[in-house]
């Protein structure tokens, strides 16, 4: 392998992930429909746990349960752990979004930013 | 070798659910292939060696988080309006991607045994999950004994999350129709009056 | 779906077995993969299958909404109460070695604590959750339904 692509080849697991997050991130920011930017942020939260995963992978280790033997490598529990309660956390979070949009859609009768806006801007200019 | 073909064939399969789930209009399918989404990162959490993170992510982002979103499809248009390609979100994604990229390039390689994470705290708790709390499970261990204070503050994040759905929608709520039907009424009576 | 058999008789089957396992899940979270967030979630989804098939009132009636109110706030306050029993003994908040003679004995007590609390707080939550998904559609028919009752009424006020 060349000095150049070495570096790029040892990670790439990481350049992978941030492929999946931009793909998420761009449903967030370029669609309008609510159901589906929520859904965006679902995929972009869950790259980002698996960044934080990958971090975690010791070469040739387990999962982290005591075997019993002493020479077993195991992979590092911590980003486990923090990523095991961003999960409950973060569908906690998505069901208060999901109330929002119900809300939203019970006041203005649709779901659609644009749509909303020009909504709003139609009432200013009425009153 | 092997690690990278598995590796990079389920991202691949993740890139391609989620791209379905961008371009797709019913909102039906696209909550489907969020909840497919979900199941696939959780076969990666487990070559990644984070079995308790593939559970919960199975249990949770395939499960429950499908279901509630299938309750709130009862409620709103099934429908999205159709949208052109936009220039200017997909030329920010990209420049914040390239960004990350030149961020991650800082990091150690994946797998690196020698990495600074693999070496502050984290021998000491796969050493003292066997001596100090007698727990096989070093994930149980971390969770619930030497990090209870985190698991505390995401409790009471779960118990709060629960508490704002209760005020947004857990009770009796005037909808545009009912402010309406009151500011048709006032009039009434004023008018009666 | 209440009609179909085939899906009601395999409910009935199931609802036991996701609890059973649910229960495993919880209480062998030290030996193997799982805990307490990961067995409410299971936990809830029991019921939230009950409420799918056999309909929303009679899951409410399995599930009343006094549940929600002991489920949520005792698992946080057990998981509290559990921390604040270190304190009493002498020790930091949330240390587990002083709550029974020997250290590991306190640490499994106090894991097997926190872990029901939060299996407890989740799953009492995840139900509240679909329970109020769902009831909101009712919520919503119930207000067309006295908006349509009204506007006849008001027809009738106009012709006499």
């Amino acid at each position: 392998m060349s000095a150049l692509l070495d570096p790029i080849l040892g990670q790439w697991n990481y350049y992978l992930v941030i492929v999946l997050m931009m793909i998420g991130f761009y449903a967030v920011i370029a669609r309008g429909n609510m159901v589906k930017k929520i859904v965006g942020l679902n995929i972009f939260q869950t790259s980002v746990f698996m960044l934080y995963i990958s971090m975690g992978k010791v070469a040739n280790g387990t999962a982290p349960i005591l075997t019993g033997d002493p020479n077993t490598v195991y992979s590092n529990p911590l980003p486990h752990v923090l990523i095991l309660t961003a999960i409950v956390v973060g569908v906690s979070t998505t069901a208060v979004g999901y109330a929002l949009i119900i809300r939203i859609q019970e006041s203005f009768g649709s779901i659609e930013d644009d749509d909303i806006i020009a909504m709003l801007d139609d009432e200013e200019e009425t009153s | 070798m092997a690690g990278f073909l598995v590796n990079a064939s389920l991202i691949a399969l993740l890139a391609l659910i989620a791209i379905l789930a961008l371009r797709l209009h019913r909102l039906f399918a696209v909550v489907m292939l969020s909840g497919a989404f979900s199941l696939v990162a959780a076969a990666q959490f487990v070559v990644l060696d984070a079995v308790d993170v593939a559970f919960t992510e199975a249990a949770v982002g395939a499960g429950i988080s499908t279901v509630l979103a299938l309750a709130t499809l009862s409620l709103v248009p099934a429908e999205e309006k159709p949208h052109s390609i936009s220039l200017v979100p997909a030329f920010i994604a990209t420049l914040t991607g390239l960004l990350l990229a030149v961020a991650v390039s800082d990091l150690p390689d994946f797998g690196d045994p020698k990495a600074p994470i693999h070496n502050h705290v984290a021998p000491e708790y796969i050493i003292g999950s066997e001596e100090v709390i007698g727990v096989p499970n070093i994930v149980t261990s971390v969770l619930a004994s030497y990090r209870s204070f985190d698991t505390f503050g995401e409790t009471l994040v779960v118990f709060t999350a629960a508490l704002a759905v209760l005020l947004i929608i857990g009770g009796y709520t005037r909808t545009a129709n009912g402010s309406r039907k009151a500011k048709r009424k006032n009039k009434g009576s004023q008018d009666a009056g | 779906m209440q009609d179909d058999v085939v899906i009601r008789v395999v409910a009935k089957v199931m609802i036991p077995a996701v609890m059973l396992f649910a229960l495993y899940v919880q209480f062998h979270g030290d030996y193997g993969p799982g805990g307490g967030f990961q067995a409410g979630v299971i936990f809830a989804s029991a019921f939230v299958l009950n409420a799918v098939v056999f309909g929303l009132n009679k899951g409410r009636h399995v599930w009343p909404a006094k549940y929600n109110l002991i489920g949520i706030c005792g698992g946080v306050l057990i998981y509290g109460f559990t921390g604040v029993g270190g304190m009493v003994l002498g020790e930091n908040f949330l240390n587990f070695n002083v709550l029974s003679d020997d250290p590991i004995a306190g640490q499994h007590l106090g894991i097997l604590l926190v872990e029901f609390g939060v299996g407890l707080t989740v799953a009492a939550v995840m139900v509240m959750l679909f329970f109020t998904f769902a009831g909101r559609l009712n919520h919503i028919r119930l207000l067309a339904k006295s908006d349509a009752h009204d506007r006849v009424v008001a027809s009738k006020k106009v012709k006499k």
